[in-house]
Order: C-alpha cells, then structure tokens, then sequence
C-alpha cells in the first residue's frame, strides 16, 4: 500500500505573525517557514505505517510556491521516500484555498492510488481544518478526522477521533483520508545524515496547469487587520486582595 | 434568503447555548431552518424550535445519523441544500468534520470561524491563531460556513417554529462506530461555561492537575488546559483551549500556570474577567489578565480554593 501525505509551507510555529501595515494579509517576506507541525505529525504517522511493514511507500505532495520543495525535502529527510511539488502560485503571500488543493490533490491521487491519505487537520496559517474532508468528499471516500489513534486492520482503518466531550473509535473502509490531531504521536527530529540522503530521494515537478485545476481563490481578501487589543489591568498583591478584587467585580 | 443551520445534537441533545448563538450570528441574512438529525432528534427538534428566530426546523431521526458520521450528515445537507443561501453550523468538532465535506460536495469553499458577520457575502474570520482577522468576501454562489459561538450573544427563548421531517438521504457506507470514549463529569460544558478554570505547563504533571480541578470544582467552572499541558500529557486534548483547541468566552477565566502563548490567547481572550497566577512576573498572560498575582502556584491555588 502507499500512503500519501499532502504537507504545507506554512510560517514557522514560534515565530508571531505580523500583519502588513496595507492590510493585505500577514507579513511572510524574510520570514521563517517550516512544515505545519499538524503535517509533521501526519509524515510521522505514514513513516511508522511503513515501519511496522504496513505500507510499503510514502508519498508526500506540497501544493504552493516552489520554496515548498524545502518543506518536501523535510518530510523526505524524517523517512519519507519520494515527493511531488505542485508549484500554484508564485508569491508566498499567495494562499491557495482548501478547494484548490483539494482537487490537485484528487489528481495527483487518480495517478498514484495510494490506499490511505493522512494529513494535518489543519494548517496553523489560515486556519481552515478543510483540505482533508475536501479532499474526502471529491474522492467519494470515508474520511476520518482529528485522529488520536490509527490501526490498519485488514481493508479498513480504525481511529480514534478527538471529539468536543472526549474520544469516538470508528472504523472507515479503505481507501480513506484521515486527518491528524495533537497526540497522534511525536515526530521524530531528522538525523544529518538522512538530511543528506534525502537531497538525492527523488522529487517531482508539477504545476496545477498540469492538472487542469484552476486555483483563483473563491474567497477574496477584503482586508486582514490586527485583532482588538486587550489591556493588562493590575497585579494584586495576596490572595485576599484577589478574592476581594473578584468579589467586586461580581463574579464569585 | 434562507438559512439552513445544522444544530449540534449529541447523543439525542440539542447543545442549545451553541446552536442558539450560531442562530443568533446568522438571523439576519434570512429565514432560518434547523436542521436536527441524529438516531434520536425528535426532542433536540421540539428544542430548537423555541429558539428565537428560528423559522422552521427540520428533523431527521435514524440510526445512520447517530455517531456524528461525517458521511451521511454531509450527503443529508447536500441534498437538502437546494433551497438556501446559506448552510451553516455552530463551529463545534462534529461541524467542523461535516461542513468541509458538504462545501466541497456542492463545489463551493468552506468559511470557517466566521466572528462576524458583515453581509450575506462578507465575513471576518480569526487566521494565524488569532494573530489576524481577516475578511472574506464569497464569490460562491452559496455560503457554507461554521459561526465560531463566543463571538455571538445567545439567541431567547419563546419561538414556536413548525417541525417537519426531512427526507433522508442515502448513507454512502463508507465509515461505521465502533466506541465512544466520553469523559463522565459534572462539570459544566467547557464552551459554554461561565467559569473556567485552565492549568497550563507550569502545573507540572498529570497528578497536579487535581490542584487546577480543586479551584474549577469549589467554582462551579469548567476546566480547560494550554495547548503545552495537553502535549506534555498532563491534560486530556478536549480540555484544550486554543486556537488548536477550543474558543471560549466566561465570565471568569482563570489561568493557572499558563505563560500566555498567542494560540492560547486566541482561545480566551474574550473571556470578560481574566485571571492570571503564575510565577513568572514578566509572562504574556500577564498583558491581557485584569487581575495578575506572581507567585508559587502550588501555594497560591490552594489557598484561593479554600478562601472563596
């Protein structure tokens, strides 16, 4: 079986975004980028799918700006063994939509018929948690999402689902497309010397032309602005004070 | 112009807070159905029918609707879509896994975390943990969206809608339940609570995590977690408040050892009062709370507990 991972370019985690003094969106020139961490736990997953002699390879496509091979070169360094980059957009702060990369995704997949699809549930720039139930949806496959839990179990994947009020175990025929939460696992950190091997596993080039999908967003942006402030009121001094203070305000 | 909302019916139960306020957020772009499905709806319907606003509410009650299958909850909404503008639902997890699917069903893009509504085609949206919000103007010809609820006030009670039964549509077969894990508590509902009571990294461990409760319980509040406490395992994940995990908005909030990340920071910030121990004086949370005290949080929260 091959298990496909869609990752993301995204702004690196630490780093605080900062919105463009135009109000176009956030300020992503000369900014560090790195995997979208719910992506790198996706990579992780497929990897120790192929460990346990589940899968017999892992691909992992980026859809975006060329530097996106950089983040295809991560996933290859951590174990994954052969990448596809589908160049969409030419400026970073270009954002393709969800849908897009949805339906580049669904070619890509008509061609390489991978028997699961894990991905990050959701990427920490534009905060959609979309691209996989997308994904799911234009396939006409199950799909499960937020997962804590994976098992392969014959022609189905069992996973365990981070839902509001605790866990939900489901069982979903394969081919599927599962999404990944938090504690699915931990990824690993690549070694240097699998930072080096991955420079020669091998890495494709597509456009999104190559696949007939048009990607001029359904959304426009209006405007990104800053969110309302908040501002910091006093220290008390002991837990007294503070019972008095909470007292005052009336909501003890 | 009509609105079909999906309510959130868990295990036959409207969450009423939710729904309520996603029927709020929405009210003006037209008349709106509610649509209860699940393998028991018939009471969360008679429910959601005296939510103000409400124009009619929809039900749909069998057992494939009953373990939040994204599957056939998406192909139920696709076919019913036909007569609204807009298809919407409370940004909840079971929304969150349906509403993508029945977006990309109807070959239009999901509007995620909508805060604000501006016009029956523009909507503010928090991106980058809440770094930004940004504002989106559709060109779909029909909108599916989630209403993040904090952001909205709740809708009254006194309606009297009609309830009809909708007609189902097929289960494409493609996901089967095994198990539920819920959390037995008698806490109150984390989103919806008017306390909460969250513990962060500094708590230190799992076993500590019974101080940050103590406090939650002699409030009555719920408790909620940093994303940091849920990835150090200290917390289990729906405990999580952040962008990553739950949006809340109490009237009290209490941060408990938590240094104030902007990804937990979009999770509270909308909290009315915001309370902050923790024993670094120069930590972040201590920007946005109202009331801040430094100091040793396993001398300080104790104490709190037993003098409220």
């Amino acid at each position: 079986m091959k298990v496909l991972v869609p990752v993301k370019r995204v702004i690196d985690y630490n780093v605080k975004a900062k919105v463009k003094s135009d109000g176009s969106g956030v300020d992503l020139a000369n900014v560090k980028m790195s995997m979208n961490p719910f992506d790198e736990i996706a990579v992780e997953e497929a990897i120790r799918l192929k460990e346990k002699g589940a899968a017999e390879e892992v691909i992992v496509v980026s859809v975006g700006v060329k530097q996106a091979a950089e983040t295809i070169r991560t996933a290859l360094a951590m174990g994954a063994d052969r990448g596809i980059l589908v160049v969409a957009a030419d400026d970073v702060h270009q954002d393709i939509e969800p849908l897009a990369v949805a339906k580049i995704l669904k070619a890509v997949i008509d061609q390489e018929q991978p028997g699961l699809v894990i991905t990050g549930k959701q990427a920490i720039d534009n905060d959609m948690n979309a691209t996989g139930q997308m994904l799911a949806a234009l396939l006409g496959w199950g799909q499960a999402t937020f997962a804590s839990k994976l098992d392969i179990d014959g022609d189905a994947a069992k996973v365990t689902r981070e839902v509001d009020g605790g866990l939900q175990t489901i069982s979903v025929k394969m081919p599927a497309i599962v999404t990944a939460d938090l504690r699915l696992n931990e990824p690993r950190y690549a070694s240097l010397p699998n930072i080096m091997k991955a420079k020669k596993k091998p890495l494709d080039e597509k456009t999104a032309a190559d696949f007939g999908v048009d990607v001029s967003p359904r959304l426009e942006i209006v405007s990104v602005k800053e969110p309302e402030g908040r501002s910091a009121g006093i220290k008390v001094g002991s837990v007294d004070e503070l019972v008095s203070k909470l007292k005052e305000a009336g909501v003890v | 112009m009509a609105v079909l909302l999906l309510g959130e019916v868990t295990n036959g139960e409207l969450n009423g807070d939710a729904t309520g306020k996603a029927v709020a957020a929405l009210k003006s772009l037209g008349d709106v159905t509610v649509l209860c499905a699940g393998a028991s709806a018939k009471a969360a319907a008679g429910d959601a029918a005296k939510i103000d606003g409400v124009a009619k509410v929809l039900v749909a009650e069998d057992a494939r609707y009953g373990h939040r299958l994204a599957e056939p909850t998406a192909a139920l909404m696709v076919a019913l879509a036909g007569d609204y503008d807009h298809i919407a639902a409370p940004a909840t997890t079971d929304a969150k896994n349906v509403m993508p699917r029945v977006a990309a069903l109807l070959d239009v893009m999901v509007i995620p975390d909508v805060s604000a509504v501006i016009d029956a085609d523009t909507f503010e949206r928090p991106v980058y943990a809440g770094n930004a919000i940004q504002t989106v103007k559709s060109k779909d010809a029909r909108k599916v969206l989630t209403v993040r609820t904090t952001s909205f006030d709740a809708a009254g009670e006194g309606g009297g809608a009609p309830v009809e039964d909708a007609t189902l549509a097929d289960d494409p077969g493609l996901s089967s339940w095994i198990a539920d894990e819920v959390a037995e508590s008698d806490r109150p509902e984390l989103t919806s609570a008017g306390r909460v009571v969250s513990g962060g990294r500094g708590i230190g461990s799992k076993e500590n995590f019974e101080i940050v409760e103590k406090l939650a319980d002699k409030l009555g509040a719920a408790v909620g977690a940093s994303r940091a406490a849920v990835d150090s395992g200290y917390a289990p994940n729906d405990w999580q408040v952040g962008q990553t995990g739950k949006v809340v908005a109490p009237e009290l909030y209490v941060a408990v050892g938590i240094s104030g990340a902007i990804q937990h920071l979009a999770g509270m910030k909308d909290s009315k009062v915001i309370v902050a121990i923790n024993k670094d004086e120069e930590a972040p949370i201590f920007q946005i709370a109202d009331y801040g005290l430094v100091g040793d949080l396993f001398t300080l929260v104790p104490e709190l507990t037993e003098k409220l």
